[in-house]
């Protein structure tokens, strides 16, 4: 790309396809270091049991077998940390059970690490972990979150009853005030389903240990290398952290699953410095199953109370979040700060009262998956307002319009204010796209083949670049939620960008690139990106909660600024003017005014050959950095529809239209955006309709662990997506304009399926996933 | 995977031998056994693998009969103009199993021989009333699956070819179980020179013939003589995807659309 400037809204092809689609990736599993060992986790089979013996001697002197840790070695260091104190609402902090690195002593889910075999080659290592002898002592297994509270067994000592917290957010007398003089009151009584996150690349780590610097380097298959090595250094092994180096090179996916400090990496990064030589592991796909932090698990009844016309006086939400066996790294703050938060939609509904019951279970931990709590709350508002049109007899939209939020800024019930938006926009829009107008149409024409067809809206609104860190310290955050940028001009002009955030599907080589070859007016082949690396990247947060371009991308037009502003400096001393006289335009430093001007390389140069200078005034270099902490969240919102036709007498369901227009503000890429909505409904309707994480009941054991009963959604389970950007209101509290599309798909689409669903059915509710089995009991049940 | 043994003779006699050994297996495809091997579930000592054995591949179609080696691949099956030809719902089968890498792999042979409960051939081999041909012996359909993974082959003894008689109409259903996509139930329904068949894979341990849909497809061979049929669910499986009153309840709808 040799053009200047206009690559903003853009549909700029992604630059880091080629190494991709050519299979040119370099990923951790692709990195092999000299003197290479291999690690292999032995875990337990058990849901929940004592470990009485351990004994590793006969394993230790199997062939290849460099080294065997347990939870002995970890005794010393501390647990995994969770990075959100969440307090009950008795003032209390929430319970915060130690998460061991390898278990110790006792073991808390089906998959939990018991010991880590280190061998010459990963088949050894496997074989070695055969030999290790375990005697475990069942205990009752504790799985399902709605009778876990109280449950036969204690997951943890430090919480007996097996409650983490109860928290809850809103005003609970009043919306139980609202409630009781409502003219109608709608109750929903439902599960948000547990899914396995499943990112194509799996989990992978190699961990090396350098004697002569004291130096460690990580390769790890992470969202936020910085946030990991902040986490193990500062809180697990007392490294410091100038010690450690975390590499996050090509990842394939993460959803959120690669957000987590995990005890895989943590005890191989111990090793290294043990055995002397780096050891890598790569996570096998049944592996993953058990070992990765699933998603969502929430039990929910909701009430919504409406007055004769429509309009809702309160909402009142009790919610059983499973937060698994253990904490996992921000695992407290999705049922909470991520969820409860949300809890207004697009609605001006006076009164909303949450309360939250997070509970540990024998389980795989649970924790952030794309949307991170912000699709269990549009599952509960979008559920429950579609319902109570149904129970109204008022037209799902037409409910919805007389209840949106129109002026701007508006502060909720639930903590957050939205700074603009549009909703009746975007709802309008998508209704003309889904052709509403035909449904009755096309019902007729499915009834005519023995079908059932239904409609069903979410009108979804999400809170994104989570943000100010002030805010979220006052939460129980214990991580800043800025993100850094630094730009280093070469002498040439050509530019090298360093971010914190992370691209691990998302297109930040092109999408920032894009962004600054316009700030700064000069082609995109001359600027490359650099992320992923804490020996490259000045400081990061990471790439999640679709925050890298509101956020990450706002802390590079930071340093760009300055960078445009040095230069203007430097460009007034060679062209003797004042620095105020200096404008910068299209990639050229002029004299306002005149026709003095100075193109971009010329000062670059300048600033590394410095021998007409500006000593006095500046020092020479064109280097910048800028940390970019956000004053309020950005709000995607947008309307769904989607249209299903399902064959009664099977249950199969098929999607005939899926709808989606969405106000992301400002959009850089178009072409990308469309992908990410499109990878996030395939994944929300993947939860609606195939995905779910099912626990046997009386084991404890995980029966979908593998992709035999595990359905991930496949394109033809999907129909051709109507995608839409609409114009759209801009953020307007970054200079982008921008609020973040990554989650928006996953987050609008499960409540417009199941919607459409119910009414295709004329039922009140069917539980996700609505797999054919479930949708035929549902028939068979509305049929009697 | 435990280290193993490995032979390719190129006769079906040298293969039912080196077979004979304590702890051998013969492979097929792989398709099933591979899968069992990685996950420790199979661990022979040594596998026989009959790819090397030019006799066991290809199609011959003539005089009312399809005549399938049993290492012909079930792309192969699905790609043959001569089986589409006289046998569509039997080309169509084969064409929806697995994924195409499967395909590519798995054979008639070896889908027969492990008689998987939820497996697309042993409805087509039973709905048509088919002969599996052996290095000893000829096996009529109703004789060769047993049970759950159960068959008449003996040891020692090497399915070599699938005989299917051409019948008048014969459909083919499967519907899918979302994760695995094999069949939650799949229905293979034929009308010929072998009578009047319905074929039910999924639903049970073992492929067997749903007679009272047969006995209504006799008298009319049409989806309405289904119409308000019912199956019992008794002895059927009941898993996550589905109850035994679900697969019950299945059978006649997708007996009814096989038939068309």
């Amino acid at each position: 790309m040799n053009a200047r400037q206009g690559f903003i809204g853009t549909s700029v092809e992604r630059r880091e396809d080629s190494r991709f689609l050519t299979g040119k990736g370099q990923y951790t599993d692709d990195i092999t270091l000299p003197g290479q060992t291999y690690a292999y986790f032995l875990r337990s089979p058990y849901a929940h049991a004592r470990i009485t013996r351990l004994d590793t001697a006969a394993a230790a002197k199997a062939p290849g077998v460099l080294g065997i840790f347990t939870g002995e070695h970890f005794k010393a260091v501390g647990g995994l940390p969770c990075g959100w104190l969440i307090n009950s609402l008795d003032g209390a902090p929430m319970k915060e059970p130690k998460h061991p690195v390898l278990a110790d002593g006792k073991v808390r889910c089906v998959g939990d690490r018991v010991a880590m075999v280190v061998a010459e080659t990963v088949d050894q290592a496997r074989a070695a972990a055969e030999r290790i002898e375990v005697d475990y002592d069942e205990l009752p297994p504790i799985v399902d979150p709605a009778t876990a509270i109280g449950g036969p067994a204690a997951v943890h000592d430090e919480a007996p009853d097996n409650r983490c917290y109860q928290w809850g957010i809103g005003d609970k007398a009043g919306t139980e005030a609202a409630l009781a003089g409502a003219a109608h009151v709608t109750t929903l009584s439902f599960r948000n389903n547990r899914l396995i996150p499943n990112a194509m690349e799996t989990r992978a780590a190699n961990a090396s240990y350098d004697p002569h610097g004291d130096n460690y380097t990580l390769y790890v298959t992470s969202q936020n290398p910085h946030v990991e090595r902040l986490l193990m250094c500062a809180f697990v092994l007392g490294i410091p952290e100038h010690k450690m180096r975390v590499v996050a090179p090509d990842v394939g996916g993460g959803f959120g699953s690669k957000i987590f400090l995990y005890g895989e990496e943590t005890a191989m990064v111990f090793a290294a410095k043990q055995i002397k030589r780096p050891i890598k592991w790569t996570c096998e796909r049944s592996e993953a199953f058990l070992a990765d932090a699933h998603g969502r698990d929430h039990v929910t009844t909701v009430k919504l109370g409406t007055d004769a016309q429509g309009k809702f006086l309160g909402l009142h939400v009790e919610t059983t979040a499973n937060l698994g066996a253990y904490l996992s790294t921000f695992a407290s703050s999705v049922p909470t700060i991520l969820y409860a938060t949300l809890l207004a939609g697009q609605y001006a509904t006076p009164k909303i009262w949450c309360q939250v019951d997070a509970v540990f279970t024998n389980t795989a931990p649970v924790d952030a998956y794309r949307g991170a709590g912000r699709p269990e709350a549009t599952y509960v508002v979008e559920r429950i307002v579609e319902t109570a049109a149904r129970e109204l007899g008022i037209d799902p939209a037409e409910l919805r319009r007389r209840n949106f939020i129109t002026s701007f800024p508006y502060a909720t019930p639930v903590g957050l204010t939205y700074d603009t938006g549009d909703y009746e926009a975007t709802m309008a829009r998508a209704i003309t796209l889904a052709d509403v107008a035909g449904f009755a149409a096309r019902k007729a024409a499915s009834e005519a083949k023995g079908l059932k067809r239904g409609l069903g809206y979410s009108a979804y609104i999400e809170a994104c670049g989570i943000a100010p860190s002030s805010v979220a310290g006052a939460l129980g955050a214990r991580a800043g939620l800025f993100e850094a940028g630094e730009v280093r001009v070469h002498p040439t002009g050509k530019v090298t960008i360093f971010t914190g955030a992370h691209s691990h599907g998302q297109g930040h080589e092109t999408t920032f690139a894009q962004v600054v070859a316009d700030k700064l007016g000069i082609p995109m082949d001359d600027i490359s990106i650099e992320h992923g690396d804490t020996g490259k990247v000045l400081f990061g947060m990471g790439t999640y909660g679709s925050r890298s371009l509101s956020v990450g991308g706002t802390a590079i037009v930071k340093a760009v600024d300055k960078i445009i502003a040095k230069g203007k400096k430097i460009a007034a001393h060679l062209l003797e003017a004042a620095d105020t006289d200096i404008v910068f335009e299209n990639g050229e430093f002029k004299v306002a005014g005149t026709d003095k001007k100075l193109p971009f390389a010329a000062v670059s140069l300048t600033a590394y050959v410095p021998h007409n200078f500006p000593h006095d005034k500046l020092e020479p270099g064109l280097n910048e950095n800028a940390f970019y902490d956000p004053s309020n969240f950005t709000y995607p919102a947008g309307t769904y529809i989607c249209e299903v036709e399902i064959d009664p007498a099977t249950g199969h369901t098929r999607i005939d239209r899926m709808t989606a227009c969405d106000d992301f503000g400002n959009v850089i890429n178009p072409m990308i955006v469309e992908g990410q909505v499109h990878g996030g409904l395939a994944q929300g309707i993947g939860q609606a309709l195939l995905e779910h994480g099912i626990y046997d009941t009386e084991t404890g054991q995980l029966l979908t662990g593998s992709y035999m009963d595990y359905a991930m959604p496949r394109a033809d389970d999907l129909p051709s997506f109507t995608v839409e950007t609409a114009k759209g209101t801009p953020c307007t509290h970054n200079p982008l304009g921008v609020k973040g599309c990554g989650e928006a798909g996953a987050i609008g689409s499960p409540p417009a399926v199941i919607n459409a669903i119910c009414h295709a059915l004329g039922v009140k509710d069917v539980p996700m996933p609505a797999t054919p089995y479930t949708v035929w009991k549902a028939a068979q049940a509305a049929a009697r | 995977m435990q280290a193993f043994a490995y032979s390719n003779p190129a006769s079906v006699a040298d293969a039912a031998r080196a077979a004979g050994a304590d702890g051998a297996k013969l492979i097929a495809g792989g398709q099933s056994l591979l899968a069992s091997m990685k996950l420790g579930l199979a661990a022979p000592e040594a596998l026989v693998d009959l790819g090397a054995i030019a006799d066991l591949k290809g199609i011959t179609v003539g005089g009312g009969v399809v005549k399938i080696g049993a290492m012909t691949t079930h792309a192969a099956v699905a790609a043959d103009a001569a089986v589409q030809q006289a046998i569509p719902a039997l080309a169509d089968l084969a064409g929806k199993i697995g994924d195409r890498q499967v395909r590519n792999r798995g054979t008639i042979g070896g889908s027969l021989a492990n008689n998987d409960p939820a497996a697309c051939y042993p409805a087509a081999v039973l709905g048509l009333g088919a002969t599996v041909h052996t290095n000893q012996r000829s096996i009529a359909a109703d004789d060769f699956f047993t049970g759950l993974y159960e068959t008449a082959l003996k040891d020692g003894e090497v399915i070599t070819a699938v005989s299917f008689p051409v019948p008048e109409k014969a459909g083919w259903q499967k519907f899918k179980q979302p994760a695995s996509r094999f069949s939650i139930v799949g229905v293979f329904a034929s009308k010929g020179p072998q009578g009047v068949r319905v074929a039910v894979t999924g639903a049970g341990a073992c492929v067997f013939r749903a007679k009272d849909l047969e006995a209504r497809l006799a008298a009319n061979w049409s989806a309405a003589a289904l119409a308000g049929a019912t199956v019992t669910a008794d002895g059927l499986n009941s898993d996550l995807h589905g109850s035994a009153e679900y697969r019950a309840a299945l059978i006649p709808v997708l007996a009814g659309r096989a038939v068309g």
